[in-house]
């Protein structure tokens, strides 16, 4: 398959998790919608290190997935903090930085 | 010419600084007033006696030697911008004789004069006179034009401060601010005098000057403003018409201030500097032309003013400026020396006259001489002022005789018709309005009475006594330099001066003392010129005017301008970014998505712009 195909999925993947991100209104939808746009990056970088031959694409995204683990952990641990308080998770009522 | 010693000269200006410095800086020195007086008298005293030295001990120089001895001022590339030092020649030599030895007269006179005032104030006082006397000393020993505008600024500075001493009264703080202010007015002319002559001849040392002057090196392009403008300076200090309004006004300082800033340090200053500048004059005589005719009808016009005076320091006011005038003149018909010689011999007898008149105001604790007279049995008190009186009248052999006769000679050399004769009238006046305060104050009985407890203390008829002798003094000295030397002037014009001066004499003693001329039908006869004389021909009025309706208005417009137009062009900026600001409040919605939206719809807008390469 030609490197266009790879990069094609990779968008696909990317526009829908931006889409998820702008319109979920559930806190937990976001990071998913956030988690979809990551993937989409590591099928880049996976595609580009096969066509190229290069291998250090391949551990990149190794790191990168361990950092999404990561990352994943914190942004749910904040959800549930701000679910504690506020006693909802609705992106629309978290509002408190309002000009 | 003859030279003396620099170190000397600096001695001189060193004493009277220092004087001041003690009194300035330290406190107790300045709150004891014998303390005070006697620090800033033996400082002038020694000064005096240092100057006589330096001209005592003064040798011949050869015509091509500077007597200038200068050290770097302003450090540049390829010599020194500017210098200081000191000039030590005939001329800053015989000046720096005459404004000791008057500041050392006025200072021992105003301890017995101003015993009645507060003793911190008179410490305050003597302050100020050790700076007069440094500041007049350091402007005529300066070898270079900015050193004497630096010491030029000082005087202008002690005469503020002596003329406002009772800084309370309103009139005397009026009088110091237009003193001030006036002779500012001629300053700006003479500074920048100082620097376009930089810019062309690029020095400010007078021995340059002098030898480009003298090698036709110096451009003469642009020459005649550049002197014009300094000959302004000369205007304001020296009181000539228009700028001369300031003097009567200063007589609201203390009387022996008023004796001081006459004969020896600030009036004198505008000649001085024009005499010691002349051969930069010489180069344009045009100006010269201009100066001589300003100066004979200052002269004219402050003899008018001084003939309807009541006020006895108003009416020695104005005939300084009279004669002022004189001396102005007399440079500009070329006669630079004859200027110099009534500058002196016009110091030593002015200081007199304000001093003697100084000791009559003590007597009848007022200024009017209708409410002066009948002291003619103590003659201790009037002969000193009456011969100061004949000296600037011009009756021989006192001094003001030859040194006024050798400007009539040199004007009438010069074919300065018209001068000539306002000059000859003036002479005539200056005798009538002179013998007019005389006879008014001393001899006829006036409408006052003597203060009979206030005896006249011995130490101020001491020092008009002094100050008489040695005008006599110089008067019998100029007599017989002048039977001796070769006279080349006309064979009448000693004889009609004379005759002018009796003429005054005889005119005063008729309408004052005989009575058989009645001072107000003479008036009457000459309504015109003695309702203007009274009004002072408006200029004061004008200037007050121009004050008003030019300097006030402008300030009016200017703080208009400030308030409204730069103020209000700021006011409607903050408020407009006040209102945007609030505006773009709007923006900041705090929701995460909003801005993911503006994110991503601005990294589109990029893909796109790069896409199609639109930029």
């Amino acid at each position: 398959m030609p490197l266009i195909a790879y990069l094609t999925l990779a968008a696909l993947v990317f526009a829908i998790g931006l889409f998820g991100v702008l319109t979920r209104r559930n806190a937990v939808g976001i990071l998913l919608g956030i988690e979809l746009m990551l993937n989409a990056v590591n099928i880049n970088l996976v595609a580009f290190a096969r066509f190229h031959a290069d291998l250090a694409g391949m551990i990149f995204t190794l790191f990168t997935i361990a950092i999404t683990v990561a990352e994943v952990a914190v942004g749910l641990a904040i959800v549930i903090v701000i679910f504690r308080v506020r006693r909802t998770v609705e992106a629309d009522h978290l509002d408190l930085l309002r000009g | 010419m003859r030279v003396g010693s620099p170190f000397v000269a600096l001695l001189v200006l060193a004493l009277p600084f220092v004087a001041f410095l003690l009194l300035a800086l330290v406190r107790p020195l300045r709150r004891s007033a014998p303390a005070a007086a006697t620090v800033s008298i033996a400082a002038i005293w020694t000064a005096v006696l240092a100057a006589f030295w330096l001209s005592w001990r003064a040798r011949p120089r050869g015509l091509l030697q500077s007597p200038s001895t200068t050290w770097a001022w302003i450090p540049a590339d390829g010599g020194p911008m500017a210098t200081v030092g000191v000039m030590v020649d005939d001329k800053s030599m015989t000046m720096c004789m005459l404004v000791t030895f008057v500041s050392l007269m006025v200072q021992v006179y105003s301890w017995a004069y101003l015993h009645d005032e507060p003793r911190t104030a008179l410490g305050r006082y003597y302050a100020y006179h050790s700076l007069f006397a440094f500041s007049m000393l350091g402007l005529v020993l300066s070898p270079t034009f900015l050193q004497m505008y630096v010491f030029w600024e000082l005087v202008g500075l002690c005469s503020y401060l002596l003329i406002g001493f009772w800084y309370d009264r309103p009139s005397a703080a009026r009088a110091a601010v237009k003193a001030f202010w006036i002779t500012k007015l001629g300053d700006l002319g003479f500074v920048a005098g100082i620097v376009m002559l930089w810019t062309t001849a690029g020095t400010f040392d007078f021995w340059e000057l002098f030898r480009m002057a003298s090698l036709n090196t110096l451009p003469l392009q642009g020459l005649p403003l550049v002197m014009f403008l300094i000959y302004l300076g000369a205007v304001g200090k020296s009181a000539q018409f228009p700028l001369h309004v300031w003097l009567p006004d200063a007589m609201e300082g203390p009387t022996p201030v008023s004796a001081l800033i006459h004969a020896a340090t600030m009036v004198t200053a505008g000649v001085f500097m024009v005499t010691r500048a002349f051969p930069l004059f010489v180069l344009v005589p045009d100006v010269l032309t201009l100066i001589a005719w300003v100066g004979a009808f200052t002269a004219l016009l402050a003899a008018t003013m001084a003939c309807v005076e009541s006020d006895i320091k108003r009416v020695l006011a104005y005939s300084t400026i009279s004669q002022l005038g004189y001396m102005m003149a007399a440079a500009g018909a070329g006669a630079p020396d004859a200027a110099f010689g009534h500058l002196v011999a016009h110091g030593i007898f002015k200081a007199l006259l304000f001093l003697g008149a100084g000791v009559v105001i003590h007597v009848f604790h007022t200024n009017d001489v209708f409410r002066m007279g009948g002291l003619r049995g103590l003659p201790l008190l009037w002969a000193p002022f009456l011969i100061a009186t004949l000296a600037l009248a011009g009756v021989p052999p006192l001094p003001g005789f030859f040194t006024k006769e050798a400007i009539l000679a040199g004007v009438l050399e010069a074919h300065l018709l018209v001068p000539f004769l306002m000059l000859a009238l003036t002479a005539f006046l200056t005798a009538f309005y002179m013998f007019r305060v005389v006879f008014l104050a001393f001899f006829v009985r006036g409408l006052g009475e003597p203060h009979a407890h206030h005896r006249v203390p011995e130490l101020m008829s001491g020092v008009c006594w002094a100050l008489a002798t040695l005008s006599v003094g110089t008067g019998l000295q100029l007599a017989r330099v002048t039977l001796a030397g070769s006279r080349h002037g006309e064979a009448w014009l000693p004889l009609a001066s004379l005759a002018l001066a009796g003429g005054g004499i005889v005119l005063a003693w008729a309408m004052y003392q005989r009575g058989a001329l009645d001072p107000a039908r003479v008036a009457a006869a000459l309504a015109p010129l003695d309702w203007m004389a009274r009004r002072r021909y408006g200029l004061d009025v004008l200037f007050a005017g121009l004050y008003r309706g030019v300097l006030l208005v402008l300030s009016r417009v200017v703080g208009w301008t400030d308030r409204y137009v730069v103020d209000g062009v700021l006011n409607v900026l903050s408020a407009w970014t006040l209102r945007a600001g609030d505006r773009l409040r709007r923006l900041q919605s705090g929701l995460p998505q909003d801005y993911v939206y503006g994110v991503a719809l601005g990294a589109l807008l990029l893909f796109v712009l790069a896409q199609w390469r639109l930029w």
